[in-house]
This record gives structure tokens, C-alpha cells and sequence, in this order.
């Protein structure tokens, strides 16, 4: 049985590569992440700016990135937390600092959701074979994110800031189907890894 | 294949919204204290207008929020979205 | 002229927009026709003289290429690009030439030039309109048995492809600020105009090249450059644009909502050899924010006797075939024509040193300087003349004309001799996009056709489409559309030499010296109407241009009329001496042109078609060899047979498992909700009909959750896990829309509650240990949590830690046993199921599927929402009415309950049903009656919901609702079977442990 110290694995939906951004599409699932669902009344946000490190200060669809984390709000009381694996506990536990004596939900979502970055100049292109939404520079910023369809799955999509990289993130059921529907739509690019 | 304005993120397609009905029927605040056809009335019972209807949208693969929207229901165009507790944009105008 | 090879005998020595290093060779019924890239299949078999390409819909009747564009109706072929990439009814002026290509004529046998169903076109005068609906109707059961399955072998437009598709289709979102639809001279001006803002532009035309008219326009100056130069110079601007995306090979089909319009481009139908995986079409999704539709027109054929013979086609046409891919559609060509255009084809076939005649419907006078110029040019036009007919069988050989006076007197016949016919009856703009965006077209009597009207959605037509058939016109009014749509203000003016020879007379039907009614002038080719047909319907009383469509089916083939709707329109209008727009226009509707299934359906194929839903363990249980059923989009294992086990044994011995010792069941699916914040156990108390202020931190309670019309919504299992905190379950299907409920109760009546609803589904993974034996596998995996009965006893949940991680341990019994549901984090659960099946190999623990628990739980008599419910069953009916706390003032439901027909004696209540034969097991679904004996119909009292073999009862068991059900235990009832009815007594919906017991297995015994 496969055990570190007596501990269960963790088991990842998708196996985790690293994006090549030299090719035209490069989808890449990613690695273990802690992820948290925060809800919190937009005027306490406003009031309390940030919380354990992740800003909540960026509007509705907006994401704003922190050295090794993002802070997606997909709805005005609504924000997806994603922070380096390791963190998850202390990154809770310092939410729960920060907004002590205010009403929130701080809920663990990080087994719940699996990521893939899709990559490279024709990224947008293969993203748009199943996402109606423009995501052209002017409607779709560096710094954006938001919930959204991608063919029949639901999908929350995060531009974190460089030119062409997009992170897709999906409940873990729905990653083979999204990770699939993605290297379909790419094939037409070439190669990819 | 609608645009729908949702309040919260713009104008987004029809695909990631639901429609919930006719906006504006209030749940009774004492549902035991009206009669059947009250209830009845409450339950089942919409204008089902011809022209601007007032009704209740999920953003439901966006940002999940429930809002208010004007809709003619000839042309399907939408003349106005607000949020839940917002005023009936055209109050007092209905029907017209 | 002198033909380059023999094998193209009707080929131009040089000209045209093909590409004459590039030949391309393809089939045509057996027969290798040559022809250059750049050709169309109908261009590449007109260069080698092939006309005759099908048999008419109806009549047989021999059939040539009529146009050059989308509008053709006659030249359907059955095209195939190799194994698996055959599909019928191509039109063969839109496929373009590609090696290899094997294309056939369709709708004749045994072969295109002798056809046994020619024998219809003798009959024709019994087939006329209305016929099939005025013949077929008796006796009934003839349609299906003989009348359609031999009407669909006569008639019939091609054989529908049964191989798979072996092609890829994608498809693709786009947006743009400016949406150019056709790019001809009116498309490209607005490109150009709205090009300059820096705006997104999308250019879209349905031709291989970009270009429209301009691409066979060899007479025109603008600008003081050819039009082959200013379109060259247009389409280098427009490329060196990284805002404008040019789109040839991609048909605008459809205008949707708030300027929502479907396009599909294709993409390796066409010469050029891609990628192999380039897909064949992609199907575009635009949304523009203002839309310019530069569709053009389509030129109307004169209605006259035989007007369908092969080699009679549109004078434009002809234009087009000679300039854009030089070929000569005939040597002696006479054009026929109500209006001026015809005169430059005429003009440009003599320059092309062909054999030309005129013949104008327009009296002299009416003709303008244009029958002079002609003349001039050594061409002899006969003005005021009609047409009588056609001579020739497989190929026109000759046109008969007469001259005609004002009052329609017709003086002499004469047949002029010639190889090929070009038709000219004016122009009808293609208003069908602006008609499917829901503009009303309105009608233009100067010419006598429907343009655009009032504007629905930010859309402007432009060019021809709107009736401008002035080149320089056309060009100064797609501009300004251009500008416009792209918010920019400006005019330009351009100048055109020689000024376009526009205008036309409008000709229903040509008049003749011999009975009119007699007289086959076709206006529909492809559904085989004729002008007399029309007037025959409207003599029969069909009025309504939309029931002379229907009745006559003019308008109803896949070229959705385009060179015959004006004809009917106008032949109603004069049939009943109302004027055209009183007769009225039809209704466009998409798609403008077929649109491939495959297009359509996308990448929604195969492992794409539907997302399926596995849980963390699938990939275990499909190592045992499980065997999955679909359950929404999930894949759950149904059972786990040994070597040699069908179901009902894999079944038996799982549940056998579980009631003896133990079993490990994947849960996982269950809908899982995070109910957080001060006010959740208040919004709880509303959502659920029982209470839960009271319910203890640590403890678990079954829920039950109505709609408001207090009918059961969901049911499960909620366990308070702090005082602001519960974790509820709901069933797997119900996941989504129970918390879709809750949603819409908290944001839209309770806004007030402080409360967030967050779902894990996902997040938790749940592994069921059930049996009496359960607690002795999962102790030695456990930290922090107390087994033991008295602290941890039934409906409790501990937080602590499993295989050292974190887990929401629930002690609960869908199956009555004593139980546990060890909730991990998803991507612990393999690591932490292996452990607890290596811990239960001592006990001889069994993993067990759905087809188990349901049997398990039935035992029981658990139901299970959506199976013993249907929406219409109350707690009441489904004998949870102490589910129903009587002292909360209000829950979602709670009124409804006290309606009238909600406490009938009468409703259908849930009971068991135990079978007077043991061993049969009912089939779910099956109808319950009193009497078996009673006349038919006899009344249904209700239907088994749930029904299985129980090895720990030794017989089957049944659940029903039965009108009435409560009172009836004891009675016996009947069951339809397959082959009757079985009888059935009526007990208490409980069949095991009818107490309750074992859920404190080996705590019992302990
Ligand atoms: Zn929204």
C-alpha cells in the first residue's frame, strides 16, 4: 500500500505537467492546490481590503495574483482562494484570523476542484471552441476571472496576468471531460504538449 | 441565443442564465393565514403579459446571483436588469 | 475560341480565375472530368460540356446547371471524398473541383440518361399539385406500408450517408465589433469604411474567394482601375489589418437573438491539402455588435413551356462561368430577359467570340439604349418578343419566340438554334438573414421586390441585398453601412465606368399562343412547380401565400426558394388581382443554405457527447470488474460480479455481505452542501419540513425538503457539525438543483438570513462501511474519535482523523445495518478505500453496488426520491408524515399540505406489496388494479415503484403508491406482468428489521 508515514496519498484527478509555453497550445493539468470558497458580504471586503494574504479588494470577475496565489471573485460575495498546497491549513487559519467577528464561509474546496493551464498564442482560439464569452485583451484582461460554460461543463476561467495563459479551473469529475474538450479543440494547432 | 445583462458581470449569453418566472410575487409572510385560493393564486397564477415582463434570472454559471430583469416577450429585447430588491424599473408603467 | 485540351472542350485558351497550373481530375458518373483549381464542379463539367446533372424531384425530367451559386436547385450531387466522407445533395456550383472527387447525379435509375421514373413526366397531368395529399389518403395503413415507401424511392433527393464521419468538426466563439456578411462590392466597401476605425471586424462571404461580383466583373472600371485590380487592391488592404478577419468558404446561416449569427466555414473540403487535423468545418458563433449584410441578389428564371431543359440557365450565370472560370456554356447562346443586366452578359459572351442572340419580353421602347449598343456590337436583339418553349430533350437545342404586342397577341413562331439559354426574369435581393433577424421586408414596386424594412437588431443592409444593383451605388452605400456600423461618420463616392445596366420589367409567366393551363412553365426546379400549379392552388381556394407553399410546396426544397419565391408571389398576386405586398412575404427561416450534422454537433461526439462524471474510486471498481449504470452524468458501479455470477447472484451475495458482516460502497455521488453561518439552522428550519434548532452539534438527522406546491423535493442526511455549520447530503441527482433551491430562497425571500451555501459534492468523497461488522474494520484506521457505542452512537458524526487524514465520519444506515460513512477529502480516497478494504479482508468485507443498496434499502422500506416519489407524492402519501414538525410555524410547503386535495382519502400512498408467488419479482412500473376481470378500461389504483428479490426475506419485495393505499393493507390487489396479472397483498412498506435493530450491529453482540 502505497503510504507516507501511515498517511493516505493524494491522488490527483489529472496527472500535473508543466505548461510549455515555446508551442502554439500547450495544456497542462496542474498540481495539488489548497483551494477555499469565501463568501463574504461585499461591504465587510471592502472593509477588511485582504484576508490571510489573498486581496479582496479586485471587483466581480476580477482575480488578483500574490506570489503563489490568486484570489478569483466570481460574484460580489463570492471569492475562489487558491494557494500552494502545503499552506492550506495556515492560509485558513489566517482567513479566519483576519475576518474574526464578521459573518463569512470559508469552506475547503481544494479535493473539489481540478486545473489545467491552457497556453501559447492560440490559447484564446482553443479556449473559444467551447467558451462563448469574448476574451479578447479589451473584454477579458490579465487580472480577470470568472465562472462560465466551457461545452457542457462548468468551468471558473482565470487570467492571472501573463500575455497568453489561462488556468481552467472544473469539479474534479468534469477534468477528463475539460481536459479532453480542450486537446480536441488544440488539435488543429500542431503539436502540443 | 439571448444577451442577457446580469447586474453583477454584463452582458453575458443566454447559456450560463436560468429564468426563474415572473419577478415581483412575494413569498406571504404568513402563508397559513391566507385561504386556498389565495394560496392558489400565489402558487400557480402569472400575468403572462404580452410586451415588458418583469421577470427573476439565475446567473447561474456566472456569478451565481439571482437578479430582476425587464424583458418585452414580442421582441425578446431587454430594456432593463437591477438587482433583487430593486424597484420595478418602469413602476406604475406596467401594462402600458 | 480555341479549346486548351481535348478533354475541356469548352475551356477559354486563357482568362478566368483558375488556376491553370493547378489541374484537378474528379468523377462524374464513372467519367474523369478535367478541370483547373479554382473551378466549381458545375464550372469544371460545364468546360466539358456536361449539362445533364439530374432528374427533377417530381417529374424525372432531365435537368441541367441552372446558376453558379448557392441558389442552384437542379445540380444536386451525391459528392464523396473518400471512405466514410460521402454526403448527398451537394450543390454543384459550391463544391469546389478537388482531386479526387467522386460525384455522381442523383434521383433517377437505372442511370441519369435513361431513368424508368421519366415515365412520371408522362403522367404529369394527373401529378399535379395537391396530388399526393388528394391520392394517398386511403386506405390508412397504406401511407406507411406502400405509398411513402415507394413515393420516397421515386422521388427523394439523395441517400443519407450510413458510415461514421470520419471527419472532425470544432466549433468557435467569436466577437466582433462589426459583422461584414458577403464580399461582394457593397461587403468589401464596408469592410474598408469600417476597417479604418481599428475596430474588430469580421468579413464572411460563402465563395471561395472573396470578391462577389467583382470576381466576374470584366467590364467595370472603379476608380479608374479594372474591378479584378480594385478587388485585389481592397482584399491586400483588408488582410494587412490584424482587427479584420477574412472568412472565405463560411455561409451566414443563421441571425439569432441580439445579433447572435451562426456561420459555418469550410475548411478542408477545398484544394488546398491541410493538416490532417484540420477539421472539415467549423461552426462559428458570432456576436457582433453591428451587423452589415451585403448578401446580395439572386437573379429569377423566365417562366415559359420547358423552361428547364439542360443548358438553359441564368444569364448572370453565364457572365460568371465565362469570366470567372472561362468556360463557355455554349457556343450559340441566346439570352432571354425581362430586364438590362442581361445585356452585359450578352455583351461580355459576343467579346468572348461566341454566337449571341437577344431576346427582350420588353417591348423597343422599354429597352432603352441598351438593345441599340447591343445591336451595335453586331448582336441580333428582338425586343418584344415572348417565349414559347424549347426544343431538345437531354440538351436545349433551340428556343421558340414569337413577337408579342402590347395586348399580348402573339405573332409567329420561330426556333432559334442554340446550345445554351441564359434567363434573365430581374432580381430578388436575399433578404433572409434580415427576415431571420425579424426585420419585416417591405415591398419596392420600382422593382419589384421585398428589401429590408425597419431594422430589428443593429443591423443595416447594404448593396444589392437592399435592392442597389448600381455597382457605384452599391459601393458608396456598403461604405457608408460600413462607416456607420463602425461608428464612424463618412461618406465616399466612387466612380464606376460604364454605369451598371440596371432595371427590369417583372414577367410571371411569359404569354403564349397555345392553353395556358396546359402549359409546364417551371418556377420551382427543385420541387417541380409550375406557374399553372400556383394558379391551380389558388383556383382550389388557397389563398394565403403560406398554404400555396405548403399545398403547391413551391419554395419548400432545400434552396428554400431562392430563384422562386417572387415567381409564386407574383402569380398569387395576380391569380387573385391583389397587389404583391397584400399577398405577402414568407418567412425565412434557418438555415439559408444546409448546414452539415456534423457542423452542428461540434466536438459533442463520442467521449465528448456528455460529460461523464467518475469518482475518485471508479478506477478501482472498474479493476474488480464492476458493472456501471449511468445515473445522471455520473458512471456508478451497479454491481461487482465473480468469475461466472449474473446480476441476481452478484446482488444476492453483496447483500448477503453486508446483512452477515460487512460491505464497502462507494457514495461518493451524493450531493453534499455546506450550510454556514449564524442563521443556518433558522434557513434549515425553513427548507426542511422537521426541526433542527434543537438538533445537537455532532448529531446527524434525516431531512426532508418540499417544493412549495408541498410535494417531496429531496431527501438525506444532515449533520450539525457547529452551531453556524451543517453538512447536508441530498441525493445524487438532486445535487444541483437542491442547491439551486436553497439559492433562490436565501437570495430572493430570505435575503436577510446570514447565511452562505457552498457545494462539496466534489470535495468529500464517501466510503460506506456497512454491515454488523463495520466498526471492527474502520477502528484501526481511526485517530481522535471514540468508537464506541455510547460515544459515537447511531446519527452521530465525529470530525477527526482516518489513514491520518482529515475525515467527517458519519454513523449512518441507508441499509439498516450498523454503519459508517467515512467522508475524505476526494483525492484521499483511494489511499484511504484500499486501507478500509484491507482492514475488512478479515471479515470478508465485499464491495457492493447501487442494484445492492437499493435492494438493501427497499428491505428496509427507505425510499428513494425520484424512484417511490414522482412530484407528486406528499410526505403524507409516502408515510413520512412525522417528518412534518407540527410546531414550526411555516416551512417551504407547509401550506400547501393543507390544501384540500392534498389530504384526500383517495391519493396514492406508499405500500408494500408482497407477491402470492414468492419468487416473482414485479416489474417496476407495473399497474395496480382491483379487479383483473374488469371491462377495459379498467382503473389503474396505482404503480410498483420499487420491486427486487430479497435473499434476506427469502421472497421479493414491493413498494407502490396505491390510490388509498393505508386502508388496503391486507386486501389483495393485482399486478399486470408481461404476460397478465399476479396477485399481490398489501402490507406495511417495511420488510426487514421491522424495528429498526440492527443498526447497532456488533455493538449487540458486544
Ligand atoms: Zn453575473
Amino acid at each position: 500500500m502505497r503510504e507516507t508515514l501511515g498517511v493516505a496519498w493524494r491522488d490527483l484527478v489529472l496527472p500535473a505537467k508543466v505548461p510549455d509555453l515555446e508551442v502554439p497550445t500547450s495544456i497542462a493539468a496542474m498540481g495539488a492546490c489548497a483551494r477555499f470558497s469565501l463568501r463574504l458580504p461585499s461591504a465587510q471586503a471592502r472593509a477588511v481590503d485582504q484576508a490571510g494574504g489573498f486581496a479582496l479588494s479586485g471587483g466581480v470577475n476580477s482575480a488578483i495574483t500574490s506570489g503563489g496565489s490568486i484570489s478569483a471573485r466570481l460574484g460580489p460575495d463570492e471569492w475562489l482562494l487558491i494557494g500552494p498546497e502545503e499552506q492550506g491549513d495556515a492560509l485558513s487559519q489566517a482567513i479566519e484570523v483576519d475576518l474574526d467577528g464578521r459573518f463569512f464561509s470559508l469552506v475547503d474546496v481544494s479535493h473539489r476542484n481540478a486545473a489545467i493551464a491552457v497556453a501559447g498564442r492560440e490559447a484564446r482560439a482553443v479556449l473559444n471552441a467551447g467558451i462563448a464569452l469574448d476574451l479578447d485583451d479589451a473584454a477579458f484582461p490579465p487580472g480577470s476571472a470568472t465562472r462560465t460554460l466551457l461545452g457542457k461543463a462548468e468551468i471558473v476561467l482565470i487570467r492571472p496576468g501573463a500575455e497568453c495563459v489561462y488556468w481552467v479551473e472544473c469539479w474534479r469529475s468534469f477534468a477528463a471531460y475539460v481536459h479532453g474538450f480542450l486537446m480536441e479543440a488544440a488539435r488543429e494547432f500542431g503539436p502540443h504538449r | 441565443m439571448l444577451l442577457v445583462n446580469c447586474p453583477y458581470c454584463g452582458a453575458r449569453p443566454e447559456i450560463e442564465f436560468r429564468c426563474g418566472g415572473e419577478a415581483h410575487i412575494a413569498r406571504p409572510v404568513q402563508p397559513s393565514a391566507l385561504d386556498d385560493e389565495a394560496w392558489a393564486e400565489h402558487l400557480y397564477f402569472r400575468t403572462n403579459p404580452k410586451g415588458t415582463h418583469a421577470e427573476r434570472w439565475l446567473h447561474v454559471h456566472g456569478c451565481g446571483r439571482w437578479f430582476n430583469a425587464l424583458r418585452d416577450t414580442v421582441s425578446d429585447a431587454f430594456t432593463a436588469s437591477y438587482t433583487m430588491g430593486e424597484q420595478r424599473p418602469d413602476a406604475g408603467k406596467e401594462g402600458e | 475560341m480555341a479549346p486548351t485540351t481535348v478533354a475541356q472542350p469548352y475551356r477559354f485558351a486563357k482568362g478566368g480565375r483558375i488556376d491553370r497550373t493547378r489541374p484537378v481530375h474528379f468523377l462524374f458518373n464513372g467519367r474523369t472530368i478535367a478541370g483547373f483549381a479554382g473551378d466549381s464542379v458545375a464550372s469544371a463539367l460545364l468546360a466539358n460540356g456536361v449539362h445533364l446533372v439530374g432528374r427533377s424531384f417530381k417529374y424525372h425530367r432531365p435537368r441541367g446547371i441552372l446558376s453558379h451559386g448557392v441558389d442552384e436547385p437542379n445540380a444536386l450531387l451525391d459528392v464523396s471524398r473518400g471512405p466514410g466522407r460521402r454526403d448527398p445533395n451537394n450543390r454543384a456550383t459550391m463544391v469546389e473541383a478537388t482531386d479526387g472527387l467522386v460525384t455522381r447525379s442523383q434521383n433517377h435509375w437505372p442511370s441519369l440518361k435513361r431513368d424508368i421514373w421519366a415515365v412520371n413526366d408522362l403522367l404529369a397531368p394527373i401529378i399535379v399539385a395537391g396530388f399526393y395529399y388528394k391520392t394517398f389518403k386511403w386506405p390508412r395503413t397504406f401511407w406507411h406500408r406502400l405509398y411513402e415507401p415507394a413515393i420516397r424511392a421515386a422521388a427523394g433527393l439523395g441517400l443519407a450517408p450510413t458510415e461514421d464521419d470520419p471527419d472532425r468538426y470544432v466549433h468557435r466563439h467569436a466577437h466582433c465589433d462589426v459583422l461584414v456578411i458577403g464580399s461582394g462590392p457593397a461587403g468589401l466597401a464596408a469592410a474598408l469604411a469600417a476597417s479604418g476605425s481599428g475596430k474588430r471586424v469580421i468579413v464572411a462571404d460563402e465563395q471561395a474567394e472573396l470578391g462577389g461580383t467583382l470576381l466576374h466583373d470584366a467590364s467595370s472600371t472603379i476608380d479608374g482601375e479594372s474591378a479584378e485590380a480594385w478587388l485585389a487592391g481592397a482584399l491586400a488592404m483588408l488582410r494587412a489589418q490584424r482587427n479584420v478577419t477574412l472568412l472565405p468558404r463560411t455561409t451566414a446561416f443563421g441571425y439569432y437573438n441580439h445579433n447572435h449569427i451562426a456561420m459555418v466555414e469550410r475548411l478542408v473540403d477545398h484544394p488546398a491539402p491541410g493538416s490532417t487535423a484540420l477539421p472539415r468545418e467549423r461552426l462559428w458563433q458570432v456576436r457582433a455588435k453591428q451587423v452589415v449584410l451585403a448578401t446580395g441578389a439572386h437573379e429569377r428564371p423566365l417562366a415559359f413551356a420547358d423552361n428547364d431543359r439542360p443548358g438553359i440557365m441564368m444569364a448572370e450565370s453565364i457572365r460568371v462561368f465565362l469570366n470567372r472560370y472561362a468556360v463557355a456554356p455554349g457556343r450559340r447562346i441566346v439570352f432571354a430577359t425581362s430586364g438590362a443586366s442581361a445585356y452585359q452578359a450578352a455583351a461580355d459572351a459576343k467579346a468572348a467570340g461566341l454566337d449571341v442572340t437577344m431576346v427582350d419580353t420588353r417591348p423597343e421602347a422599354g429597352c432603352g439604349v441598351q438593345s441599340a449598343r447591343l445591336r451595335a456590337l453586331g448582336i441580333e436583339v428582338l425586343t418584344g418578343h415572348t417565349v414559347l418553349g424549347s426544343v431538345g430533350r437531354m440538351k436545349v437545342r433551340g428556343l421558340i419566340v414569337a413577337p408579342r404586342d402590347a395586348t399580348d397577341r402573339i405573332g409567329s413562331r420561330r426556333t432559334i438554334a442554340c446550345d445554351a439559354v441564359g434567363l434573365s426574369g430581374g432580381w430578388t435581393p436575399a433578404v433572409h438573414l434580415f427576415s431571420q433577424s425579424r426585420g419585416k421586408p417591405v415591398y419596392r414596386d420600382d422593382i419589384d421586390a421585398f428589401v429590408p424594412g425597419t431594422s430589428v437588431q443593429a443591423e443595416r443592409s447594404a448593396g444589392a441585398a437592399k435592392g442597389t444593383y448600381d455597382l457605384a451605388a452599391a459601393l458608396a452605400e456598403g461604405w457608408r453601412a460600413g462607416a456607420e456600423a463602425a461608428g464612424l461618420d463618412g461618406t465616399r463616392s466612387f466612380a464606376v465606368s460604364p454605369p451598371t445596366r440596371t432595371g427590369f420589367t417583372p414577367a410571371r409567366k411569359l404569354p403564349t399562343d397555345v392553353d395556358a393551363s396546359r402549359v409546364r412553365a417551371f418556377i420551382d426546379f427543385q420541387n417541380d412547380v409550375a406557374a399553372k400549379d400556383v394558379e391551380l392552388a389558388v383556383r382550389e381556394g388557397f389563398e394565403s401565400v403560406e398554404h400555396v407553399k405548403r399545398y403547391t410546396t413551391t419554395g419548400m426544397a432545400t434552396d428554400q426558394g431562392k430563384t422562386s419565391n417572387m415567381a409564386a408571389l407574383g402569380l398569387v398576386s395576380d391569380a387573385l388581382g391583389r397587389p404583391v405586398p397584400q399577398v405577402g412575404t414568407t418567412t425565412f427561416r434557418p438555415p439559408y443554405t444546409p448546414v452539415s450534422f456534423g457542423a452542428i454537433v461540434g466536438q459533442a461526439r463520442d467521449a465528448l457527447f456528455d460529460p461523464i462524471r467518475t469518482t475518485p474510486l471508479h478506477d478501482w471498481a472498474v479493476a474488480q470488474g464492476a458493472v456501471f449504470e449511468p445515473v445522471g452524468l455520473w458512471r456508478r458501479a451497479r454491481f461487482f460480479p465473480k468469475r461466472g455470477e449474473d446480476m441476481h447472484a452478484a446482488v444476492a451475495r453483496e447483500c448477503r455481505a453486508v446483512r452477515s458482516a460487512v460491505g464497502i460502497f462507494d457514495a461518493s455521488t451524493l450531493g453534499k452542501i455546506e450550510v454556514v453561518g449564524p442563521d443556518a439552522a433558522e434557513f434549515m428550519n425553513r427548507i426542511y419540513t422537521n426541526a433542527w434548532a434543537k438538533l445537537e452539534p455532532g448529531r446527524c438527522r434525516y431531512g426532508l425538503m418540499l417544493k412549495e406546491d408541498g410535494f417531496i423535493f429531496d431527501d438525506g442526511v444532515v449533520a450539525r457539525l457547529a452551531r453556524d455549520r451543517f453538512h447536508v447530503t441530498t441525493t445524487t441527482g438532486g445535487a444541483a438543483r437542491v442547491l439551486a433551491h436553497m439559492e433562490d430562497y436565501l437570495q430572493t425571500e430570505w435575503s436577510n438570513l446570514q447565511v452562505y451555501l457552498t457545494s462539496v459534492t466534489e470535495q468529500w468523497s464517501v466510503i460506506a462501511v456497512q454491515g454488523p461488522r463495520a466498526r471492527a474494520v474502520i477502528a484501526p484506521l481511526v485517530s481522535g474519535m471514540d468508537l464506541s457505542q455510547e460515544a459515537f452512537p447511531h446519527m452521530a458524526v465525529r470530525i477527526g482523523k482516518i489513514c491520518g487524514v482529515p475525515t467527517r465520519l458519519f454513523r449512518v444506515a441507508f441499509t439498516g445495518e450498523l454503519g459508517y460513512e467515512v467522508n475524505v477529502s476526494a483525492d484521499h480516497a483511494r489511499a484511504v478505500w484500499e486501507a478500509v478494504y484491507e482492514s475488512g479482508r478479515t471479515f470478508g468485507i465485499t464491495p457492493y453496488g447501487t442494484e445492492a443498496m437499493h435492494v438493501l434499502r427497499a428491505e428496509r422500506g427507505f425510499i428513494v426520491v425520484g424512484q417511490d416519489t414522482d412530484g407528486t407524492v406528499t410526505p403524507e402519501d409516502a408515510g413520512l408524515a412525522a417528518m412534518i414538525a407540527k410546531t414550526k410555524p411555516d416551512f417551504v410547503g407547509k401550506r400547501s399540505l393543507m390544501r384540500p386535495d392534498m389530504v384526500a382519502a383517495d391519493r396514492k400512498q406508499l405500500v408494500g406489496l408482497a407477491t402470492q408467488v414468492p419468487q416473482l419479482v414485479l416489474d417496476e412500473g407495473a399497474q395496480i388494479v382491483a379487479d383483473p376481470r374488469a371491462p377495459i378500461p379498467m382503473k389503474m389504483l396505482g404503480h410498483v415503484t420499487s420491486s427486487y428479490w430479497s435473499t434476506a426475506c427469502g421472497h421479493s419485495i414491493a413498494l407502490a403508491l396505491v390510490s388509498g393505499g393505508c386502508a388496503r393493507l391486507g386486501q389483495t390487489l393485482y399486478a399486470t406482468t408481461p404476460t397478465g396479472f399476479a396477485a399481490v397483498r398489501v402490507v406495511e412498506p417495511v420488510f426487514f428489521d421491522r424495528h429498526g435493530e440492527r443498526v447497532n450491529g456488533d455493538f449487540a453482540h458486544a
